[in-house]
């Protein structure tokens, strides 16, 4: 009875041993770092990505965003104008939002009237605006990264993209690689 | 600490962030930890409900000791030591 007792015994610890090692080897992987996937383009989205983010970085969590697809709106630069697009690129930056300042709600849009509302009510409740959470977002060093086939796809050239100090374009391998070595992972 | 140890704590640094929402505050105070000391004690006033619960997690994740917060009429006093 004894004997069997101790064999359970040394079988547990054994299998505790290899889940240390595990763990041990998880945790050395996984950096103290938030890679978010930034998909869509609406307002309250990117909102919510800023939100999270600059919460992230004050405190002290490295934060990676990579931003594919109608996320490339909200980094348009309006002032910026681009030459030499062809005819569908030149359709789809006009049917675009041109810039964070310019994105719909995905829900009560209400033809531009939810945006506008909720623009008042932010500077009512003391909210940062997109502009500002952008401006800090660069101070903590929050680094940007714009898919660069989703620039490809929609014909946005990075001549009209926003002036952001951490900024840079790479594909899909750079977030999965990001993604990989973080604590947490989001997709908005 | 208790309300009334609170009241008499002398803070090396107060950081007024009750003009901004969430995460306002704590962009504050994480902008103003850089101009103290070891060991000193800031101190943090804000209307933003959220900012009781955000500071102390803040403070457990990143080492600085949470001391408390008491409310006055319309914003809180929050209090930690640096680490």
């Amino acid at each position: 009875m004894e004997n069997t007792n101790e064999a359970t015994l040394e079988l547990l610890q054994k299998q505790v041993d290899v889940l240390t090692k595990k763990v041990g080897k998880l945790e050395k992987n996984r950096k103290d770092q938030l890679s978010m996937a930034v998909v869509s383009g609406d307002m309250d989205k990117i909102l919510a990505t800023m939100v999270i983010s600059l919460a992230a970085a004050a405190m002290d969590t490295k934060v990676k965003l990579f931003f594919s697809f109608w996320s490339l709106s909200a980094l348009r630069d309006p002032k910026k104008s681009p030459t030499g697009k062809d005819f569908i690129s030149k359709m789809f930056g006009i049917m675009l939002p041109k810039s964070k300042n310019h994105l719909s709600l995905s829900n009560m849009n209400m033809a531009g009237m939810g945006p506008m509302m909720i623009k008042m009510l932010m500077k009512k409740k003391n909210v940062l605006s997109l502009d500002e959470m952008f401006k800090q977002a660069g101070e903590l060093g929050i680094e940007i990264t714009i898919c660069e086939m989703s620039m490809g796809l929609m014909g946005f050239q990075p001549e009209e993209m926003i002036d952001y100090p951490h900024l840079r374009y790479a594909g899909a391998a750079t977030f999965v690689a990001d993604a990989g070595e973080s604590a947490m992972q989001l997709f908005i | 600490m208790t309300t009334e140890e609170l009241k008499n704590v002398k803070s090396n640094l107060t950081v007024d962030a009750r003009g901004t929402a969430c995460p306002g505050p704590l962009l504050a105070a994480k902008k103003a930890i850089g101009e103290i000391e070891s060991g000193e004690i800031m101190e943090i006033l804000s209307a933003d409900e959220g900012t009781k619960n955000d500071i102390p997690r803040w403070c457990e994740k990143v080492g600085h000791e949470y001391l408390g917060f008491y409310d006055e009429d319309s914003f809180s006093r929050l209090f930690l030591i640096k680490e």
